[in-house]
């Protein structure tokens, strides 16, 4: 045991002492949560839009102050005539115009019918298409209070009701992703970085050589990562509840201890990856276009999987991400117990079984 | 005579080739046996199968009492090892190098420290202790290197071409160090291409194609090849 602590210190001083590593390790969990939860979104907020009102009158008056009483636009400019609408596109100031048709009010009144032309900058088609829905859901708001007297018959009035994440807000959705990443690329990446070290500097043959166990010695090298990427998932959750206001439904727990699993599966997958690898370098590529690619690409992170090809579909149930990121988004979005993610938990423990015994198998024992 | 490594007919195969060709020479305790051969004649390979870390293909051997098929882990305990490659880490202080090491080889914290201050008291590393072992020049890392092989108190030392790159005086303070452990009764193994070296140790053996060709004190090889030198012996030998 006490060669075993001495090994597991020796450890702390390579990763600290190397600012890489501590880089990789501390500053990109951190940098990606946030960039992730800022900067990446598919919200928005204070979209600036431009508002041409051949009518003036009390109707249009009254949207336009609702528009602007909204947290989504801001309305940044007036413009009286046709002809701007282009200028003010070409010059960026804006990303959407709301033309009001001449006498909008008295042909709502009149004619029950009144006409708004939404123009919308779709350089950027998302935000567009999200400027259009936000600015039809202030209009059909404002029709529902006109009408709130008159009934109508046989009217289908669909209600949309989000559920788990009511304000669609995407930081929900990277969270799980970012978290689910940054623990398998600290966990496999690093590990099998550090094990292949240790073999091309000649230091791995050094301690086949002493009464150190195989097996003692790729614990040994294991442990502080463990140790690591606990903390990062404890700062990922944090920064997510702290700065993103995300709440965590189910138990913390429960959480931890999913993590645990799916961190001791990434180390298995590193420990694997670093018995195919001869040097640092390539344990690196492996770990990035083996691993990342598809965690980042097939997991579901960003990509639904249900709109996937058939094939991919398939194949994203071999990525051991996506059975996290399941389990992360139903403990933390839905706030559900064991009793629905047993099936997950299962195929994860099963995987990393069948990745520890693989490595084992693969391990030399004797370096020849 | 008390026998410290005793090989027999140990052979080592990758596919067709045959690396190790059935050796059979055995040590004595407290000697400084000089293993000798160019590169690529086995010698790293057949210290591999002695040391515990490569399965023999074929033969027997046992390294302080122990054989090295069935027993690799008591060896492991009797043996030091400093391999061709200078395998401290650079990223550790002497100090922590040394303690690591005293660690894993199950040392007491108490005997560690005893070790460690007198080990760099002889090395004269007093001022560079807490330094990064990898801002030492190469001499100095080869020395504190062997130190760390000797650190459990090994029956055998292993040490497999320890000079290689280092300057003559440096060298010279080595085999003094090594006489020393010898003299202490620590047996060394030692593999060197430097034929000099050969004219140091007690007995040598010279490998060739996996063989090994020849093996007496220099002096009995330099009578039976009439040569001057071990360099001569071994142009010989090789020349076939």
């Amino acid at each position: 045991m006490k060669r075993f602590i001495g090994f597991i210190k020796k450890e702390f001083y390579h990763i600290f002492r190397d600012r890489r590593s501590l880089f990789i390790l501390f500053g990109m969990p951190i940098a990606q949560i946030l960039l992730f939860g800022f900067a990446i979104t598919n919200e928005i907020n204070n979209v600036d839009i431009a508002i041409l009102d051949h009518s003036k009158d009390n109707t249009t008056e009254e949207i336009i102050n609702k528009i602007a009483a909204s947290k989504y636009f801001s309305i940044k400019q007036m413009i009286t005539r046709e002809a701007d609408i282009a200028s003010v596109f070409q010059k960026g100031q804006v990303k959407a115009v709301l033309n009001f048709e001449k006498d909008f009010g008295r042909n709502l009144v009149k004619d029950h019918k009144a006409t708004i032309q939404i123009i919308t900058d779709a350089t950027d088609p998302n935000t567009a298409n999200t400027i259009t829905n936000y600015v039809n859901a202030i209009l059909q708001q404002y029709q529902k209070e006109l009408n709130k007297d008159i009934t109508i018959a046989y009217q289908i009035m669909p209600q949309t009701r989000m559920v788990y994440n009511p304000e669609l807000k995407s930081v929900y959705m990277f969270v799980p992703g970012v978290m689910t990443i940054i623990l398998m690329l600290v966990s496999a990446m690093m590990t099998s970085i550090s094990i292949t070290r240790e073999k091309e500097l000649g230091t791995m043959e050094i301690l086949l050589v002493s009464p150190l166990k195989p097996f003692q010695v790729i614990i040994g090298k294991v442990i502080p990562y463990i140790f690591l990427s606990i903390i990062n998932a404890v700062v990922i959750v944090m920064l997510s509840i702290f700065i993103f206001n995300m709440p965590v439904q189910g138990s913390l727990f429960l959480l931890g201890l999913e993590s645990v699993l799916f961190i001791i599966t990434s180390l298995a997958l590193g420990i694997l990856i670093s018995t195919i690898s001869a040097t640092q370098q390539t344990a690196m590529m492996i770990s990035l276009m083996g691993l990342m690619l598809p965690v980042i690409l097939l997991s579901g992170f960003i990509f639904p999987i249900s709109s996937m090809p058939m094939l991919l579909q398939i194949i994203s149930n071999i990525i051991p991400a996506k059975w996290f990121i399941i389990i992360l988004k139903a403990i933390m979005l839905k706030g559900v117990g064991m009793q629905f993610i047993w099936k997950e938990t299962l195929i994860l423990l099963g995987m990393t079984v069948f990745f520890i015994a693989l490595s084992v198998k693969k391990y030399k024992i004797r370096l020849e | 005579m008390n026998k410290v490594i005793q090989v027999e007919g140990l052979t080592k195969m990758f596919g067709d080739f045959t690396a190790v060709d059935a050796i059979t020479f055995d040590v004595k305790k407290g000697e400084i046996f000089g293993f000798l051969g160019a590169n690529g004649a086995g010698k790293t390979t057949a210290i591999k199968m002695l040391i515990g870390i490569s399965n023999p293909t074929s033969g027997n051997a046992t390294v302080a009492g122990f054989d090295v098929l069935t027993n690799p882990n008591d060896i492991k305990k009797n043996i030091g090892y400093m391999s061709q490659r200078f395998a401290l880490y650079d990223d550790l202080t002497v100090k922590e190098n040394i303690t690591f090491f005293g660690g894993i080889y199950g040392l007491s914290r108490k005997r560690i420290k005893e070790k460690s201050e007198a080990l760099i008291k002889e090395l004269g590393l007093e001022k560079v202790a807490s330094q990064l072992v990898g801002s030492l020049p190469l001499g100095w890392k080869q020395k504190l290197s062997f130190s760390v092989a000797l650190i459990h108190d090994p029956k055998i030392v292993f040490l497999d071409e320890p000079t290689g790159g280092v300057d003559p005086i440096t060298r010279r303070q080595f085999w003094e160090m090594i006489y020393k452990a010898a003299n202490q009764g620590t047996t060394v193994f030692v593999t060197t291409h430097y034929m000099d070296e050969a004219e140091y140790c007690d007995r040598v053996s010279i490998m060739v194609n996996g063989k090994i060709e020849a093996m007496d004190t220099p002096k009995k090889l330099k009578e039976q090849f009439q040569a001057d030198s071990m360099n001569d012996v071994f142009l010989k030998l090789a020349r076939g």
